[in-house]
């Protein structure tokens, strides 16, 4: 017990995930520069466990059907944000018909960020690549031209800038798994670090 | 040093260990240097920082990070903690803690915003105000080990008023061979200080930065708008952007 301590913040609010507090800010984490990527030579690739390429530009990705959720998200810095709106595809439109026995996802990022999840959750309606949020185009410091949206894990698993999936059959530590952060990031479970 | 330490994957669960608070220094109005007894800390890397979790007498718990601001020191740790108004664990730390009083901590945490002594590319340091902190770990781990890395440190700070770790840069940069050390002022500059405050900016960077063909590891920390500029400030110098390495820090209380 810390003497003294009551406690600013609290909140009984059933939807904050355990040792989160609300912000209505937006806070910009990233380690590194920021990239900016030219529509003109953006593109979208999503590689099997055999090699197969799928490859989407801007313009498909456009014309793919588009869907605009609205979701909680928590970051492992211990800020959550409440209701956030987006726009982009539903990642069951990207995986539809590919042919994989993987099991594992590493998501992949220009700029060189990685990071890993399970394939599973990134169906059934969890996960978009994103591009429009609040109405705008996603601006770059939060990811854009377009990032992963995978709400119900912590948001570093929501790769910002991304360039692609490669699906594997093992799962391979990205680049906060590499330094000691958790490979699956359940922010109920509170699994921020490696053994969490 | 343990895989924790050295940024590799650790199996074990990173646990909760009860600190003591054994001296407080005052750095500026709002900031204070917190020394920390841990026993069985597994020591650190400059760069990393810890968790510090409060808990209520009915149990209530709140956690926030804090960089590390100094190397490795046995079974202690400092951090610099800037107070945040209205927030929940800083006011906390910096008004309400006593000596002897335990709080608890958990890591180190982070294997990337960190600097090795046995690197020997030239190290840029970019700070805006308490941003300094995890960048003043490195300047006194470079010294520490007897590092003789080339080393500069560019300061942004608001006022002469807002620098943290004041006196201890002055010898630094009189005494460590190749470490320079720059001051930015934003609003208020000292008596004899050429130029007007201003924001950081790229003739800052180009003028008291490395040269990119150099190929030093930049660590930029600071407030995101800060941060946002000085990288995008570094990549538009040339600087590769894997050697740019950012660390943001938010008011998060």
């Amino acid at each position: 017990m810390s003497p003294g301590f009551q406690g600013r913040r609290r909140t009984t609010d059933p939807a904050l995930p355990p040792g989160q507090y609300l912000t209505e800010d937006f806070p910009v984490l990233s380690a590194g520069p920021t990239p900016r990527v030219p529509l003109d030579r953006w593109e979208f690739v999503l590689a099997t466990e055999t090699g197969d390429e799928l490859r989407w530009s801007w313009a498909e990705l456009m014309a793919l059907p588009q869907e605009t959720p609205t979701v909680d998200i928590h970051c492992v810095t211990r800020w959550s944000k409440f209701g956030t709106s987006w726009q982009g595809v539903s990642l069951d439109v990207l995986l539809d018909g590919v042919d994989t026995a993987a099991d594992y996802a590493q998501a992949h990022s220009y700029g060189g960020y990685t990071t890993n999840l399970p394939l599973d959750d990134l169906r059934d309606g969890q996960a978009w690549v994103v591009h429009g949020y609040d109405g705008e185009p996603l601006p770059a410091e939060h990811g854009g031209p377009a990032r992963l949206l995978v709400p119900h894990l912590y948001f570093w698993k929501s790769a910002k800038w991304v360039r692609g999936l490669r699906l594997t059959v093992e799962d391979e530590p990205g680049f906060w798994e590499t330094a000691g952060y958790h490979d699956y990031g359940d922010p109920w479970r509170e699994q921020r670090y490696q053994g969490d | 040093m343990t895989a924790a330490a050295t940024g590799g994957r650790v199996a074990a669960p990173l646990g909760w260990r009860v600190a003591r608070l054994v001296q407080r220094r005052v750095e500026t109005p709002t900031a204070q240097t917190l020394v920390l007894s841990v026993p069985d800390w597994p020591g650190h890397l400059p760069g990393q920082h810890v968790d510090v979790r409060l808990t209520a007498p009915d149990g209530y718990q709140a956690a926030r990070s804090y960089s590390l601001a100094g190397p490795v020191d046995g079974d202690r740790i400092e951090l610099t903690v800037q107070r945040v108004p209205d927030g929940e664990v800083s006011p906390y730390l910096t008004d309400v803690w006593a000596e002897g009083d335990p709080v608890e901590v958990r890591g180190p945490v982070g294997g990337w915003f960190v600097w090795r002594p046995a690197q020997t590319a030239p190290v840029l340091l970019v700070a805006g105000g308490s941003g300094v902190v995890p960048l003043m770990a490195m300047v006194r781990a470079r010294r520490a080990a007897g590092s003789r890395t080339p080393f500069r440190l560019i300061y942004s700070v608001r006022t002469p008023a807002d620098v943290i770790y004041a006196d201890e840069l002055r010898v630094r940069a009189r005494d460590d061979l190749g470490l320079d050390v720059t001051y930015l002022y934003t609003r208020e500059a000292p008596d004899g200080w050429r130029g007007e405050p201003h924001r950081v900016g790229l003739a800052d960077v180009n003028t008291h930065g490395w040269p990119a063909e150099l190929e030093p590891l930049c660590y930029v920390c600071g407030p995101t708008g800060f941060v946002e500029t000085v990288a995008d400030l570094l990549v538009g110098l040339g600087h590769q952007t894997r050697r740019v390495r950012t660390e943001r820090f938010g008011p998060t209380g």
